[in-house]
């Protein structure tokens, strides 16, 4: 194999590497990032189907919320009870049945599913709000208040989600939803805080936080003007993590009794009350689960699209074909060129440096032939 | 080493103290525990109320019964613990013992069984990335990710209890368009999974599906379900199929370990597999037999590491020049070997537990932890306490293995990225040795840490499954003591929770400078 190569010559890394340089060529991060996240299918699926779901139940039954009352274009409501029509089987005037009472459950569902999503929605916003905050003073001022708040965190994190939730719901749970999301958000912010804190502290020696403040830039300019932007990606990737994970703990709450407490109702709720006739009716259980997998499933996809499109090492890796096919049009061209061809895999290989895997510098099993150097895995990027 | 044990473990008590103390004032303010006695009738409520005013230390502020509550904890230390009283006036000891080893087995048995899988998917996932199978997996993983676990919970018990005991009722005899389409599936899985060109993935999936469908076959026809021996005609033939799996797990770990290229670890996986095939008779008459011998736990456990330490003795004795390799080799067969054992005489007693008066043909249980009131052999009792834990394992384990496999292959496609995976390939070492020395190990050095941190998601998934299957486990307690008002109950599940998490973050954070020589834990 000759090792004699070709600017011209396409080789699968650099296509690889020019590929990506043309794509985020002359746009701005937030460019750069919308483009990305547009690109993976699953996510953007998701986005529509949780925009569709959101409209349907905001829409279908109406809003109520501290007294205000707007009627909504489905003919019953989730606490009126209509009379039993064909054994409360799904029917033309009850696409999702009715239970044993009568309630229409369609309505009741998309109730449920209200209150979910606002529950879901305040507690990223509480959680995502105070594990800014704390997580950056951490981060940032280091010393004595990284020490107070990360005891303090650690504190909070030894108290299992659901247990906090349900002591919570306990004595809040009859205040309405609205309550709850917002007493759920005030325990979830810890895994947000030790990421954040984890951005700053990194971010904070950067060449220009330094110069910010030789300019004579603020803490607090510094912090949610100079070092927050850059930490974006982190915040807004947990955060709809952090509501997935809210939808799951609410519904779950709800159903053990600790959430969203009856006349108004959740899907969890719904769940709990129907669950002993399932064998009779189990179309009062198969559509609130539908709706809470739905929604849980589209903010998991959202987020695994915004993690892809905020990750800076990601590339866009060509698929096996491609890259075959790249590799079999080097060929071609070599072989018209009348020499021989490189084997693309290798070509771009740094074959002078051996590096060294970490863990198995202290290996007691090193038949490896000599390292030159260490290379770490943690400073990746 | 021994300094940053004893002071992570001082800081970890510190925490939760901070955290107890948290709780039970939560817990405290949350309601009212004389709500039942006030809505009474009886003629001496006064008494009573006054009763468990005296009885919980009521008059106390919460902030201070905190601190009486903590001196009864203190006693621990000196042998003595108090968790208080609850409100029907029972001492909480003795309910956190019977309720503690329910659940813990419960989240044990899930756990363990969702690191393996998660991290077996995982890698493989990772290493067919984009492939239908990697797009597959991670399709359902992500499902997994999104199930509320009650209503998994409720759908296992409604479908899947009813469902096999109804299929083991009838005779335990597949439907054939179960078998196609099972056949099918794990055709193009197997296909997926080894890839290759067109012709290979083609003769894969053949191979794959005869065997796969030519297995459910066998098990449809003859009844297995019912009684899983393997039989041709009226000749047991279990020793060779015991065998079988004892060959093939000397095969196997050598093929993962070691390799071919060399002779003595697949010598010593053999020998060890090979002493396996040779114990398995006389073990039946002797330690596995109840008659004979009274087994339990702890011995089983026992025996467990004495099996590992003998097929590890055999790799340093015939090991050679590949000595570590083939101490490895030998223990992981040994192991292999072992638990082959312990299955077979397990399922040697389902049908007569199945058939039993108490069980009727419908093995498959739905509410509790145990039978009430069974009795029978240490197997009988294991193969109850199993089919028991069987429904409420998997939905726990459903949601936790869907996170162990995503983080397993986003952490070994980062490690695979790395120079140092692009050099080891480029020395010329096979891909066996590049993918588990190099890249595995330094990719677990991350899932350590989920794991940990796991635990406490998962006792908390606990609490919701114990209540859908009806255990008396630590989910109850945390329950009644809730709904009542009652801290200590609470107290009692939530010092169990606390501690564990934080034990396992210790050893997490143990395991981190195991895995990674880079860390020094002074």
């Amino acid at each position: 194999m000759t090792l004699q190569t070709q600017p011209s010559e396409p080789h699968a890394t650099d296509a690889e590497s020019n590929l990506e340089l043309k794509e985020v060529e002359g746009l701005s991060q937030g460019q750069i990032v919308r483009k990305r996240f547009f690109r993976h299918i699953g996510a953007v699926t998701s986005m529509i189907v949780l925009v569709l779901v959101i409209l349907l139940a905001f829409t279908s039954v109406g809003i109520s919320l501290f007294g205000l009352r707007i009627p909504g274009w489905w003919q019953y409501n989730w606490n009126e009870i209509p009379p039993v029509v064909d054994g409360g089987r799904p029917s033309a005037q009850h696409p999702f049945g009715q239970d044993t009472v009568g309630h229409d459950i369609f309505a009741v569902v998309m109730r449920g599913t209200q209150q979910s999503l606002m529950i879901m929605v305040i507690v990223g916003i509480i959680g995502a709000a105070i594990g800014i905050v704390l997580g950056s003073l951490s981060g940032f001022f280091r010393g004595w208040v990284d020490s107070l708040i990360m005891r303090f965190t650690d504190v909070i994190i030894t108290i299992p989600f659901i247990i906090a939730g349900a002591v919570i719901g306990a004595a809040f749970g009859n205040l309405g939803a609205a309550v709850l999301g917002l007493v759920l958000g005030l325990f979830s912010w810890t895994g947000l805080a030790r990421l954040v804190r984890g951005e700053f502290l990194s971010l904070r020696e950067r060449e220009f936080v330094d110069a910010a403040r030789v300019a004579g830039a603020s803490n607090g300019r510094i912090i949610f003007k100079h070092i927050l932007p850059n930490a974006i990606g982190v915040i807004i990737v947990n955060t709809t993590l952090l509501m997935a994970g809210a939808i799951l703990a609410e519904t779950a709450l709800s159903y053990l009794g600790y959430g969203v407490r009856a006349p108004d109702t959740s899907l969890g709720l719904v769940i709990s009350d129907n669950q002993t006739a399932f064998q009779t009716r189990p179309w009062l259980f198969w559509w609130p689960g539908l709706f809470i997998i739905i929604i849980a499933l589209c903010i998991n996809f959202i987020g695994d699209g915004l993690r892809d499109a905020f990750d800076p090492r990601q590339k866009r890796m060509p698929s096996e074909r491609a890259m075959r096919r790249r590799a079999k049009v080097a060929a071609d061209a070599a072989v018209l060129r009348g020499h021989e061809s490189d084997d693309p895999a290798h070509a771009g290989a740094h074959g002078t440096v051996v590096d060294e895997t970490p863990a198995e510098a202290g290996g007691p099993d090193g038949d490896e032939p000599p390292i030159v150097r260490g290379d770490d895995p943690a400073t990746g990027r | 080493m021994a300094t940053f044990i004893i002071r992570r473990l001082i800081a970890a008590i510190l925490i939760l103290l901070a955290a107890t103390f948290l709780v039970y004032n939560m817990v405290a303010f949350s309601g009212d525990p004389l709500e039942d006695l006030r809505g009474s009738q009886a003629p001496n409520i006064q008494q009573l109320i006054e009763a468990r005013i005296r009885l919980l230390n009521l008059d106390v502020p919460p902030p201070l019964r905190y601190f009486i509550w903590l001196s009864g904890i203190g006693g621990c230390f000196i042998g003595q613990c108090d968790f208080g009283f609850t409100i029907q006036q029972q001492p909480v000891v003795v309910l956190l013992e019977a309720a503690m080893g329910q659940t813990i087995q419960l989240v044990t048995i899930s756990n363990v069984v969702a690191i393996i899988l998660g991290i077996v998917i995982g890698i493989t996932t990772a290493l067919r990335q984009y492939s239908a199978y990697d797009y597959g997996i991670t399709f359902v993983s992500f499902l997994f990710f999104s199930l509320p676990i009650f209503w998994v919970a409720v759908l296992l018990k409604e479908f899947g209890a009813i469902g096999l005991n109804d299929f083991l009722q009838d005779g335990g005899a597949i439907s054939p368009v179960f078998i196609a389409i099972f056949t099918v599936v794990t055709g193009l899985i197997w296909a997926s999974l080894i890839g290759g060109d067109l012709k290979r993935r083609a003769a894969t999936f053949g191979i794959s599906a005869v065997a796969t469908a030519g297995v459910l076959l066998y098990m449809s026809t003859t009844g297995w379900f019912l009684d899983p021996r393997f039989r041709i005609g009226s000749a047991d033939l279990t020793l060779v199929l015991v065998g079988g799996f004892m060959l093939a797990a000397a095969f196997g770990v050598t093929a993962i370990l070691a390799g071919f290229k060399r002779k003595r670890p697949l010598v010593v996986g053999l020998a060890v597999a090979v002493l396996g095939i040779v114990l398995y008779v006389p073990l039946q008459y002797t330690l596995l037999n109840p008659s004979v011998f009274v087994m339990s736990i702890p011995f089983l456990l026992l025996l467990a590491v004495v099996t590992v330490l003998v097929g590890v003795g055999i790799g340093w004795l015939f090991g050679g020049e590949q000595r570590s390799q083939a101490m490895k080799v030998g223990g992981w067969v040994a192991f292999l070997s072992g638990f082959v054992i312990v299955v077979d005489r397990i399922q040697q007693v389902w049908q007569p537990y199945s058939e039993s008066g108490r069980i009727r043909g419908r093995p498959i249980a739905t509410i509790g932890a145990s039978t009430p009131n069974i009795e029978g052999s240490f197997w009988v009792i294991s193969l109850d306490t199993l089919t028991h834990l069987l429904l409420p394992s998997i939905a726990l384990l459903l949601i936790s293995f869907a996170g162990f496999t995503r983080y397993t292959r986003a952490s070994l496609l980062e490690v695979l990225n790395q120079d140092y995976i692009r050099t080891a390939r480029a020395k010329g070492l096979t891909e066996r040795t590049v993918v588990v020395r190099h890249a595995f190990r330094n990719a677990l050095i991350p899932i350590a840490t989920i794991i940990a941190f796991d635990i406490a998601g998962l006792i908390g998934g606990a609490v919701i499954t114990e209540r859908v299957f009806g255990w008396n486990g630590m989910g109850t307690l945390f329950q009644t003591g809730l709904n009542q008002t009652d801290p200590n109950p609470v107290m009692a599940f939530f010092i169990v929770t606390g501690a564990l998490a934080l034990l396992f973050n210790l050893i997490a954070d143990l395991a981190y400078a195991a895995l990674d020589p880079r860390i020094r834990v002074s």
